[in-house]
């Protein structure tokens, strides 16, 4: 932890803001990236996080604060001068330029001897396992494969610092999932440090260390990825990262109790809120209990409305009692079997205490 | 994106200006091409149009006149005519031309008649002959001397606005006909398909559907042919007789009676329905995107005999004509005395009266420079406004897209006033081979620039980032990336130049001297002079050597596509349009 201290963030952030015209895309964002940390830069389309990227690599320069990579201020420095490698959506390789030569496309300028960057390409290639390629065209390979290349060729003159601008959300379902983890895994293997740009909640929850959950140009959440799924700080939050079922209520007599419709129900908050307040309850659909082990407390009887078999969990549309909006609920596919239900069956359900989240009411 | 920045935060609190970035090594030489750029734009087409502006308002003297010269101008009816007379002229032939060609494009896209191929290189021969071989040809068979005229004994009065209007249509025919059949070859065929499972009659599809579909073609056919022939000289100078139209009125005040005054006043007021239609043409081309979408499926025309039978009729009359046309003067050339005596010589070939062969290599020359110094401006100037953004990038744009609104006869003049003049470090290119060249690039410049500016939109725009964060510079992204990949646009660009170089008239004939003389101005000459079948004969050799150079042009297209198969895309088209349209 104290050798943490000492090492100088990778990259610092300090009071980043960005204008376009009169539409502001960055509110001030203060930010700390440790050595060889995965973070990943999470939000909807326009919130700012690939301005942010863009930022950080010297493509688009800020209206007002200061980027820092390795203890250097490099706000004033152009792309070229600030050593990191980047990977764009498009891949953007080369066409006309064979794989090997694509690869060695930083390499090249430097005054670094030939044999040796055949030797560096021959070696990104093996890490990317398309050694067998070196001599295609990119038109020749799979998107995935392309954007394998793209990722040899940011890596190879050893940038201190990786940057992925939604890298794989050109490819098709199957190849990101394969090749998300493969990223990670050579990202763990060169300890680089690593920025990622997605709008994919998914995706991020599976590779980074870190996410910073982005709204509106500010940063409504960062922290661990477990930290940020399993206590959102917003409903933003909650709804965005992950899935979130929402539930008006009013703060009860006692603490850590709330009453929602007729019935009463306990919650995790710890802190005092005063009676008759109009809360927003928040539980994640795999967190509600059903079954055998619905217990007395948080108990509610709902009819189910619509099952939608998901493979290897079922996600039942349970209607409330009162007519509060649907409640939807994930059970394992073989606990489903188990529980014998149907549509239009009433099923019994108890929301944990711990996993029911409070928020302010909404609006 | 479309939320309103909100109140709490208010944008003010953020400074305006960017942090600024520190200027490395290549930042330098990234501003000064395009202080380069800007300078050569400046020099050569903004300083010598306000030069044609400024002298319209002095007298012969140079004293200010305000607008006297425009009163006198339409004041005059001898002189005004010749408004009206290009307008009338230019709609005329606009109208005959795009309906011509809008026939003949459909039966080359839509129907399955007989040679095709055939019809279509046919209808292009004109791009390759200066604008006045049309009018010579129209003369040698109608004229007073015609064989028609010889043969019928029947005199159709070709000299005049009617000899103009046919010269034009067939000179423009091609320029129509490449946009038609690139509008009509763009088509979705699925619109086909729900037109005829709904039960529309072959009438209400073309009407809803074909026609539609290509109005953005027909509006740009229209325009493109209507300054082509505002702006034209050579078919009216040698057709036109005593009738007068701006261009021509350009010519005679200026070399005729040393009124420079009066000649800019009359090309500044050319100037206005040229730069009219190049903005209206623009206005309408911006609402053009996404017709075409990339699930559009091509459609593929079905055999209809009657159609296709109907077509190649029309097709051949067609064709037909301007084969004759040519075969008229290439026999014209080759014949003692046409329409006397037939009997075939090459003693028209020595070209006595210009001095031999002199213009002919002189505009090879200047065509062959055209087309280098062309190119690589243009594309050059065309990437430093695309991808070097500065604050210049839209100024830039506007002074290189200037150039195709402005008449050749009127760029002619400005470099006339502002090369020739005595004392000015300028003068040193007047009357040289240079200054040709360089009114050339710059009268051919806008189609190059859209071609350019075109291709490298097509390209992906990470890729300067890229090479800028592996500390490539960006000249050497430009070269090892940007050039080889823009190949075929670029040579299709220095096609253009050195073709219309080749047969260009209007903006040289101001600037010609002795010793630079080129080949379409001597067929002027000769004409004038009465050597009409040197004429013809220097007419064959330019356009041999067009189609020669085509022909290479096409060798090399094949062998460019060849070479970078492996790495393009499969869906890469090729196109029969000798030229690049912006």
């Amino acid at each position: 932890m104290n050798v943490a201290a000492v090492r100088p963030a990778a990259v610092a952030l300090e009071g980043i803001a960005k204008k376009f015209g009169q539409f502001v895309a960055l509110r001030g964002i203060t930010l700390s990236i440790s050595p060889g940390e995965f973070v990943c830069f999470l939000g909807p389309s326009g919130c700012g996080k690939t301005t942010l990227l863009r930022i950080i690599a010297g493509l688009e320069r800020q209206n007002a604060g200061v980027v820092m990579m390795g203890g250097r201020d490099v706000s004033a420095l152009p792309p070229s001068q600030r050593n990191y490698g980047i990977v764009f959506q498009s891949y953007a390789l080369f066409p006309n330029l064979t794989v090997a030569r694509n690869v060695g496309y930083g390499l090249e300028t430097r005054s670094v001897a030939k044999a040796q960057i055949e030797g560096r390409i021959d070696e990104l290639l093996t890490l990317v396992g398309l050694a067998a390629h070196k001599q295609k065209y990119p038109a020749q390979l799979s998107g995935g494969e392309q954007q394998r290349i793209a990722l040899a060729r940011a890596l190879a003159p050893a940038p201190a610092l990786l940057l992925l601008d939604e890298p794989l959300s050109a490819l098709d379902a199957r190849v990101r999932q394969s090749l998300r983890h493969e990223i990670r895994a050579l990202q763990r293997r060169l300890g680089v440090t690593t920025i990622m740009v997605t709008h994919d909640q998914e995706e991020a929850l599976a590779v980074a260390d870190r996410l910073v959950v982005m709204n509106h140009g500010v940063v409504e959440q960062e922290g661990a990825r477990v930290e940020v799924y399993m206590r959102p700080r917003s409903p933003f939050v909650a709804r965005f990262v992950g899935q979130m079922n929402f539930l008006e209520a009013t703060a009860g007599e006692r603490a850590g109790w709330a009453r929602l419709g007729s019935v009463e129900m306990r919650h995790g908050a710890t802190e005092p809120i005063a009676a008759g307040t109009r809360l927003t309850l928040a539980i994640r659909p795999e967190e509600i209990t059903v079954g055998a082990a619905v217990g007395a407390e948080n108990r509610l009887v709902t009819r189910i409305r619509a099952i939608q078999f998901l493979g290897s969990f079922t996600r039942l549309s349970l209607a409330l009692p009162d007519g509060a909006p649907a409640l939807e609920c994930d059970v394992a596919a073989t606990a489903f079997l188990g529980l014998g239900a149907a549509e239009g069956s009433e099923l019994a359900l108890s929301l944990r205490p711990e996993a029911l989240r409070v928020f302010p009411a909404a609006g | 994106m479309l939320r309103a920045a909100a109140s709490d935060d208010l944008p003010s609190a953020i400074p305006d200006r960017t942090v600024r970035h520190r200027l490395a090594g290549e930042d330098l030489i990234r501003y000064g091409l395009v202080a380069v750029f800007a300078f050569v734009l400046f020099l050569f087409v903004l300083y010598p149009l306000l030069h044609v502006i400024w002298r319209s308002l002095l007298d012969a003297a140079g004293g200010f006149v305000g607008l006297a010269n425009y009163r006198r101008y339409f004041g005059t009816p001898a002189i005004a005519a010749s408004i009206w007379n290009s307008l009338s002229v230019s709609l005329l032939s606009m109208v005959i031309t795009v309906a011509l060609a809008f026939g003949y494009a459909y039966g080359l896209t839509r129907t399955l008649m007989p040679c095709r191929g055939l019809f279509r290189t046919v209808a292009m021969l004109p791009l390759f002959a200066p604008s006045l071989v049309q009018a010579l040809a129209f003369i040698y068979v109608f004229g007073n001397n015609g064989i028609f005229t010889r043969a019928t004994g029947y005199n159709v009065g070709i000299y005049g606005a009617k000899g103009i209007v046919v010269a034009e249509v067939f000179y423009c025919f091609p320029h129509a006909l490449l946009i038609l059949v690139a509008a009509l070859s763009a088509t979705d065929a699925r619109l086909y398909d729900a037109a005829r499972t709904l039960g529309a009659s072959p009438l209400k599809t073309f009407l809803t559907v074909t026609l539609p579909g290509v109005k953005f073609g027909l509006v740009s056919a229209c325009f493109v042919v209507f300054t082509l022939v505002i702006t034209d000289f050579g078919a009216p100078k040698a057709i036109g007789g005593k009738f007068s139209v701006m261009a021509t009125e350009i010519y005679n005040q200026v070399s005729g009676q040393q009124n420079f005054t009066m000649g800019a006043t009359v090309s500044v007021v050319l100037l206005i329905p040229a730069v009219l239609a190049f903005l209206v043409d623009r206005m309408v081309q911006r609402r053009q995107y996404a017709l075409v979408t990339s699930s559009s499926r091509p459609l593929v025309p079905a055999r209809r005999p009657l159609a296709d039978w109907a077509g190649f009729g029309y097709c051949a009359f067609i064709a037909a004509g301007i084969a004759g046309l040519y075969l008229a003067i290439a026999v014209y050339s080759l014949v003692v005395r046409w329409p006397y005596n037939f009997t075939p010589t090459l003693r028209h070939y020595t070209f006595d009266t210009v001095g031999g062969y002199v213009p002919l290599w002189n505009s090879v020359y200047v065509a062959g420079l055209t087309a280098v110094v062309g190119t690589v401006l243009t594309f050059v100037g065309a990437y430093v406004v695309e991808k070097c953004r500065t604050g210049w990038s839209g100024v830039l744009y506007l002074l290189a897209v200037l150039p195709v609104s402005i008449p050749g006869m009127v760029l002619g003049l400005a470099y006339i006033f502002t090369f020739n003049k005595a004392g000015s470090v300028l003068n040193v290119l007047y009357g040289t081979l240079a200054i040709l060249i360089i009114s050339n690039v710059i009268h051919y410049f806008t189609v190059g620039f859209l071609t350019a500016t075109t291709a490298l939109r097509q390209m992906d725009a990470e890729f300067e980032n890229v090479s800028a964060s592996l500390g490539v510079p960006f000249y050497r992204t430009f070269w090892r990336v940007t050039v080889p990949m823009a190949l075929p646009p670029i040579v299709g660009i220095s096609m253009y130049f050195f073709l219309n170089a080749m047969v260009t008239l209007s903006a040289v004939v101001f600037l010609v001297a002795p010793g630079t003389e080129l080949a379409a101005v001597a067929v002027l000459l000769m004409d004038d002079a009465g050597d009409t079948a040197q004429a013809a004969a220097m007419s064959v050799c330019i356009i041999a050597i067009g189609l020669a150079v085509r022909l290479a042009y096409w060798a090399l297209m094949r062998g460019v596509s060849r070479r970078t198969q492996a790495w393009r895309e499969p869906r890469e088209s090729t196109t029969l349009a000798p030229e690049p349209r912006p």
